[in-house]
Formats: C-alpha cells, structure tokens, sequence
C-alpha cells in the first residue's frame, strides 16, 4: 500500500488537469463536486497508507517510492521521489482531509461566480503542490511544492482580481514570500555542499546532522536560511505581512490555505530538518524561539483591534504560528506538530464559520455591523462557538492540550518565553471572545448596514436578512467542530500511553526532542491549571467589557494600525528601498551591460578606423609598401646587423 | 684634367644606384599622372641594373649582368602589358589620374 | 678617367631622374627618362658590361620611351598635372619619410660593408681569346655562355612570356567591337 503513495500528489494533479481541460464544460457545481472527490480520493489513499505504515513497527516506517530519476549527475542522484514516514503521512492526512472538506465546502461558497471551474482548478493544483511539498523526499521536490504553493497562494488570493485590492494582496503575498524563499535556496545550498557525497535528501542531511558531519556553523547556517524561509511561508516578523491582505481572497482560500496548509510548510520544514537543528549552534534554537513568542504576542495585540471578521483570524493564524515556533525553538517538535494539527481543525472550523457568517450576511464582513446571529444562523454559531473554546484553550477541546504543552516546554526552556507565551494565551482568549459576542450575541446591529448596501443583484436579492448556509457549507463546519472537540485525544500529557503522537513521531524527531527536566514535569500540572485560569480570565474580561459593558473596550489605533509596520515598510521601499533597486538595476544596465555592449562598441570602433587603410587609392597602397620596406631596411641593416 | 684623383669603387655605384631607386620611389608616391608613375617604376628597375652590374664588376661573376639581362626583357614586357591597361582605361576616361582609379575601395 | 666619367654620368642619371619626377608635363618626363637611360648605358660601359649597355640603348631608350611616347601622343594625355595640389595631405610626407629611409639605409649599409672581403665567385667577364690578348667581344662571350648554358630554361620562359604578354596587350588595348560596348559598360 505504501508503494502507492504517489498516488496522493497525482489525484489532485489528475484533477487539475482535467478541470483544465472541462473545466468551463462541467461547470457550476460538477467541476466543484469533482475536484473534491480528487481529493477526497487523496485522503483515502492517505488513509490506506497510514494504515499499512501503521502495522509495521516503528523503525519499518520509513518508505521511499521513486517516481523517476530527475537530475542524474555523476554520482549524484536526485530523483522525483516521496518519502512516506510518520511526519509526512500525518501532514498528509489532515492535508487531505481537511482539503476535502474545504472543496465541499467551496461548492457552496463559490456557487454563481463566474469563474467558478477556475477556483477549483486552483484548489486542486494547490492541493497537489501541498502534497509535493510534504511528501518530498529530498529538498528540490519540496522547493517544487514550496513555489507551487505560494504561485497558488497568489493566484487564489488575488481571484477576484476586479478588485484592485486584491490583486496588490496576491502580488504582495508573492513577493513576500519570494524573499523568504530566499533563504530557503541559500538552506539548500549549503546543505548541497556541506554534505559529502553531495545529496538534498533528507534522510542524506538529518543522517550527516546527526552523525555530526557538519560543522557547527554549517548547521547553524542551513538551519537559520531554512527558517528565514519559513518566516516568510509561515508568516512570522518580519514577513508575516502578507497574510492579512491575503483575506482578500474567498474565504475557502482562507481557510485552506492560510489556516490549515500552506502557512504550515515552514514548520513542517524546520521539522523535517530537526536533526541539522539541533547540531546547530544553541542560539539557533533561541532565535527561532523568540521570534515565534515576540510574533505570537505582536499579532495577538493586534487582533484585539480589529473589527473585519477575517482580519481577527488572521493575526491570530499569525499568533498560533508563532506558538509552533516558539515549540520547534523549545525543541518540542511534537508539540509543534500537535498544535499544528489542532490549529487545522479550530482555525479552518473559524474561517469556514466566518465565511459562512458572510455568505449569510450578504458579503458584509465588517463585524460592526453584525451580531445576534446565533438565532438566525443556529449550526454556524454553535460551530464557531465550538472552535472559539478550541483556540481559547478552554479543556477537554483540542487546543488546550496543544497549547498548553507549547507553554510547558517554552517553560522549559525559560520562563521568560513561557510569560509571552501566557499573556499571548490571554489575548486571544480575550479576543476570540470578543469576536464571538460581537458576531452572535449583543444587539442585531445588521439592520442599518443594509440600509446602506441596497440593491446587491446577487442570488440573494430576495431575502433581506442573514439567513443559514446551505447543507453543503455546514457539512464541513460539523465535521471540523467534532474534531476540535476530540483532536487532543492524541497526545494526552498524562502518561506514556496516552502520548500517542509522540510514540508515532519517534522516528523522525525521537533525539532531538527536548526532555524535559524533572522539576518542570513535578509542575506540569500546576502550569495547565495555570494555563486554564488565565483562559477563562480572557474569557471573563472580553465578556464584562463586550457583553455587560462594563468597561470600555480598549482598541487603540495604533493596534488597528499593526503597529504602523505595513505602513513603514511601504514607505521604505516606496521611498529608499526603490532608489537603492533602481541603483543596482542601473548598475546592471549601465556597467554590466556596459561592458558587454562596450567590448562590441570598441571592435567596431576599431573597425571603422582600419577600414581607412583601404582607400582604394593606388598610391595609399604605394605609400603603405613604402613605409613596409623601410621598415625591413631598417631590421636588415641595424637590427641584424650591418651596423 | 680631373685626374685619377680617387677611382670609383664598387661603393660608388651602389650609392649611386641607392639615390635613383629613392628618386623612383618618391616619384610613384607622389605622381599622379599614370604614365609618369610608369617612368618612375623605370627608374626604380634602372637602379638595380645599375647594381647589379657594379656587384658582377666586383665579385668578376657574370651571372650579375646575365640577371640584368632578365630584367631588361621582362620589364619591357611589363612596360608593353601595363601600357596596354593604361590605354584601355584612359580611353573610357580620357583625363583619369590614379586617384580616380578607386573602385576597390574597402 | 673612370671618376670623371661617372661624375659625368652620375649627373645625368641623377638630372634626369629628378627631371622625371619634377615635370608637369608627360613629354618632358620621358625626355628626362632618356638622359637617365643613357647614363646608365654610360656607366655600363665603364662597368664592363659592354653588351648591357647597347641594349640598354636600344630596348630601354629606343623601344620602351618610345612606346611611352606614343601611348602619350595617342591618347592626348599630355596636359599638364598641378603638382602643386595633393589631394592626400599624408602622402608627400610619407614619401619623403621613405625616400630619405632606403637611401639612408642603402647608403649606410654599402658605406659600412666597404670594405669586405667579398667571396670570388666568379670567374672573370670575359673570355679571354685562345692566343692571349683581349677580346672585342670578350663580354658578350662569356655573358652568351652564360645565358645558354645556365639559364636556359629561364630563357626559353622568357621568350614565352614576351609572346604572352604581346598577345595579351593587343586583346587588352583594342577597340571594342558593337556588341562588346555594352558588355564592357556594364
């Protein structure tokens, strides 16, 4: 069955291509219907191959299935091949389900648009290069899927691409993440050459990391390009600037793109390269993990101040990632991969119950202009509802377990880190609360707003209120509420049985997996009472302020703003940046090419001048022999040697 | 009488013979006239005879004056074949001059 | 003796070579040509190349100037040049460069090699005749010997070469028939 795990990736390419090609013919919504039972096949191969990697024992579990043999060199061999191990498999799996469940989902969503064959050409080339990515066997396949992500990721954010604002958004989502890739070229390189023989396998580097064949630098080299290059997929500071422009695009991009999947390739990356991780040098890890804890605080600040419905969920996709680096920076891999999974479930729950929100509302997302909704649209609140004490980290729902051993282990590593990490915990309790009563509870604000709208001209023009999602948006939303509910069954902290992720990621994170020290495990129980308390004291805060109005919301501008940073790195690269571009592409112009263009313009030059000599005049020719027979006269007679 | 002050030396004629192929040579530079610059060539081959001859005198071998003798025939031949194109051009443009002879020009 | 006549014959080779190169006129040129032909037939002699010298005469100023002279009177070429203008204002400067060079050089080099031992090479201009004495036509003797003996080849290519290039000038030189004018204009 493992031999058939290039099937994963080729579903989803099969469906791409046939869209392609049907596409316009199979329409509204079979070309929908169609691209999710590609994936939906995906996910059950996925299944089958779990399974059979599941029945062997732990060290069996590590398949390579060679497609063919892409760049033969000399004795190099980098082959098309995937790499089906626990880690690959288990992102497989929520990969595929949950894009399964999004397709379904989009079929509703995106039902009379125009384009509609087209947006789900583009989930499923997606889903593919997802695929490509996390079952990659050496870098080069996971650079392949890595591009084709973020080429998707522009073409899906910037679909409704009328609207200028969201063409900038695909653009800057690109160019964003261009510079992140970047780093993950240098990472590449340095991996290329450091090893010996020289290979982008993984199993070649984490084997040459672990076998302590790099140099330290070397290491700390590969494994901080490989994180720049995360910082930019996964929208961490200073590139995460991407991600809440990309709202622009549907709200199934949202949801799958920038909550579930793509913005988790940087951590599956630093994962994947855990071994070159942990033979780097100690302030690697240190970097990585401050980064993660300032992002996740810096987001949190700013989803308090936000009043778009996706917007909120944004910045806190930003924060919840900066607590999966925090974890691979605490050396808690397991823990990164258990919030990752977690994470996919509540936060793809909330962009879809969002996006139902606004389906429902008419394409109003301005939460000023909502609320009371949870009598009329009943199974998306209580959905969202699930998934907002899933983030909140309110237990026995998914996210506490997660979160909760992210904070152990930042604890772990300094306590410091472990008090970003806590009042960051207490934000976005705070603010997911306060997104909840503004959106379900309160007054019916929504009235006034549609005095405003007038006349929309779409398929809803008969109804004036927001009214419930059909049956196949609130599909996804059950099946993902249930999940939230349940997903923290796999990795209970209570004893080694109950670790269940942990024992299944052994193999690929076993030594670099931080243990903890004994007098952080005597606590661990204290911190998770700990880290309930402060959960429901969000929770308390936001409803006396948002509910009870008993104090006044604190939303300054300068948080609405992000910190005035989107608006600093405009001007600079507006105002500087662009001169210093224009500088070197003038360099480029001018002085490479000048060279170039030079050694041309100088023969030719040279040309014009020697074709003088051929006057076509008897008598210049004359005059020429003339001077060449003093000058033999002269060799013969005082250079030979009469003289 | 100017008596035998000094004789002749072999060194004389050549220094002779040296002055007249330089007169011939500046005279084809700067001539334009193309039968003119036929008699300079003349000159020029009137020069080495003259050569030629004081190296047959000096070193008592015949071949110098047998070589003139070679000279004289062909360089009457090429007068005859040169003359020939002069004719057959002057006669298309009757007051040409080298100069306007240019069609080869690069 | 000897120095008065090659001062004499110097002279004329060397007025008639400026007179060449200095006239205006064409005529002049080859009468200057002529005086330089007959000094050199003059130095000739006093060199011992008797033989040389008569044909010198006879084919060089005889035949050769004569043919110049025709081809000037034939084809009325014999307007004056303006030597004052020279369209090349490089070209009188290099021409005094290459004219002072070779003589320098020419010069120097016989000068400073004067007094070489040359190596005997040959064996006398003359034929000597049977009973001792000197011979009238001792010269051409020995240079008809010479001629026919080591140089036949070259002899007998020369000749070709002279019927070549007589056939070759009266194909070149002569009027071009009705249907060949247009050929030749295009």
């Amino acid at each position: 069955m493992v031999d058939v795990v290039w099937l994963i990736p080729a579903l989803p390419l099969l469906g791409f291509l046939t869209i392609l090609i049907l596409g316009r013919r199979l329409g509204d919504p079979k070309a929908g219907y169609f691209a999710t039972g590609m994936v939906g096949a995906s996910f059950v191969v996925t299944v089958g191959v779990f399974a059979d990697l599941m029945s062997k024992t732990a060290a069996e579990r590590q398949h390579i299935v060679k497609v063919f043999s892409w760049v033969p060199v000399g004795s190099m061999h980098l082959d098309l091949a995937f790499l089906a191990d626990p880690l690959s498999i288990t992102m497989c799996l929520f990969v595929t389900g949950i894009g399964a469940l999004i397709h379904l989902y989009a079929i509703g969503y995106m039902h009379g648009d125009p384009r509609f064959s087209k947006f789900f050409l583009y989930l499923n080339l997606f889903a593919f290069s997802m695929l490509m990515l996390v079952l990659g066997e050496n870098l080069l396949v996971t650079f392949l899927g890595w591009e084709g992500v973020g080429t998707c990721s522009y073409f899906l954010i910037s679909f409704w691409h009328e609207k200028a604002s969201a063409a900038t958004a695909g653009k800057k989502a690109f160019v964003t993440n261009r510079v992140g890739d970047w780093g993950f070229m240098m990472a590449m390189f340095f991996a290329f050459w450091a090893t010996n023989p020289h290979t982008l396998s993984y199993i070649g580097i984490n084997e040459a990391a672990a076998g302590g064949k790099f140099a330290t630098t070397t290491a700390t080299a590969i494994a901080l390009f490989a994180f720049i290059g995360a910082c930019g997929k996964s929208a961490q500071l200073p590139l995460y600037l991407w991600l809440p422009d990309a709202m622009e695009g549907p709200t199934p991009v949202s949801a799958l793109i920038h909550a579930a999947t793509m913005v988790t390739a940087g951590v599956f990356l630093m994962v994947r390269l855990n071994p070159v991780l942990h033979a780097s040098a100690g302030y690697a890890t240190w970097i990585i993990a401050i980064v993660g804890a300032c992002t996740a605080l810096y987001a949190a600040t700013i989803a308090v101040a936000q009043n778009d419905i996706k917007k909120v969920l944004a910045y806190s996709t930003v924060s919840q990632l900066g607590y999966m680096f925090l974890a691979v920076g605490s050396g808690a891999y397991v823990a990164a991969i258990f919030h990752m999974i977690t994470h996919a479930f509540f936060k793809a729950l909330l962009f879809l119950g969002s996006g139902s929100v606004i389906h429902g509302m008419h394409h109003e997302q301005d939460m000023r202009k909502m609320g009371a909704l949870r009598k009329v649209m009943p199974i998306t609140a209580f959905t969202f509802i699930v998934g907002w004490l899933a983030i909140a980290g309110v237990p026995p729902f998914a996210g506490f377990w997660s979160k909760d051993e992210i904070l152990l282990f930042a604890y772990d590593k300094s306590p410091i880190l472990y008090v970003v990490g806590l009042v960051t915990a207490l934000l976005t309790a705070y603010y997911m609360t306060r997104q909840v009563i503004m959106v379900f509870y309160g007054k019916a604000r929504w009235h006034d707003a549609h005095e405003e709208h007038g006349a929309h001209g779409d398929l809803h023009a008969n109804d004036g209120d927001p009214h419930e999602s059909p049956k196949v948006m609130l599909l996804p939303l059950v099946v993902l509420a249930g999940l939230s509910a349940v997903g923290g069954l796999i990795q209970l902290p209570f004893n080694d049985n109950s670790k269940r992720l942990e024992k299944w990621l052994e193999p690929v994170v076993g030594e670099s997996q931080r243990v903890l020290k004994t007098s952080t495990d005597d606590i661990k129980y204290v911190l998770m009472a700990v880290a309930v308390v402060i959960a429901l004291a969000g929770i308390f805060l936001s409803v006396m302020v948002y509910a009870k109005h008993k104090a006044k919301p604190v939303e300054p501008k300068i948080l609405a703003d992000a910190w005035g940073y989107d608006r600093a790195v405009s001007a600079f690269m507006g105002g500087p940046g662009r001169k210093a571009f224009e500088g070197v592409a003038w360099a480029d112009a001018n002085i490479i090419d000048g060279a170039v263009n030079g050694a041309g313009k100088a023969v030719q030059a040279t040309a014009t001048g020697a074709r003088k000599a051929q006057s076509g005049n008897v008598r210049n020719y004359a005059a020429a022999v003339g001077i060449g027979v003093v000058l033999l006269l002269v060799w013969f007679v005082v250079v030979r040697g009469i003289l | 009488m100017i008596g035998a002050i000094a004789t002749p030396t072999t060194t004389w004629y050549l220094i002779l013979s040296a002055v007249l192929f330089s007169i011939g040579v500046v005279g084809v530079l700067v001539r334009r006239n193309p039968l003119v610059l036929f008699m300079c060539v003349e000159l020029m081959l009137n020069a080495v005879n003259l050569s030629f001859v004081a190296f047959a005198k000096k070193l008592g071998d015949i071949g110098g004056q047998t070589t003139v003798f070679f000279v004289m025939v062909v360089a009457a031949a090429e007068v005859v074949v040169g003359l020939g194109i002069v004719v057959a051009i002057l006669r298309r443009k009757p007051n040409a001059t080298t100069d306007d002879l240019a069609e080869l020009k690069g | 003796m000897e120095l008065f006549v090659f001062i004499v014959a110097g002279a004329m080779v060397l007025a008639g070579a400026v007179g060449v190169v200095l006239s205006k006129h064409p005529v002049h040129a080859a009468l200057s040509l002529i005086l330089t032909l007959f000094g050199v037939a003059v130095l000739f002699v006093s060199l011992q190349a008797n033989f040389l010298a008569a044909v010198q005469v006879i084919v060089y100023a005889g035949a050769i100037v004569v043919l110049f002279l025709f081809v000037i009177m034939l084809l009325g070429v014999d307007n004056a040049e303006n030597l004052r203008i020279e369209p090349f204002k490089i070209q009188r400067p290099i021409a005094a460069l290459v004219g002072v060079g070779i003589s320098s050089l020419v010069i120097t080099a016989a000068v400073v090699s004067r007094n070489a031992v040359p190596p005997k090479t040959g064996d006398g201009l003359e034929v000597l005749a049977q009973n001792g004495g000197a011979d009238h036509d001792g010269n051409i003797r020995k240079l008809a010997r010479d001629l026919f003996s080591g140089h036949v080849l070259a002899f007998e290519l020369t000749s070709a070469l002279l019927v070549i290039a007589v056939v070759g000038t009266v194909v070149l030189a002569r009027k071009p028939r009705k249907g060949e004018l247009d050929e030749v204009a295009a």
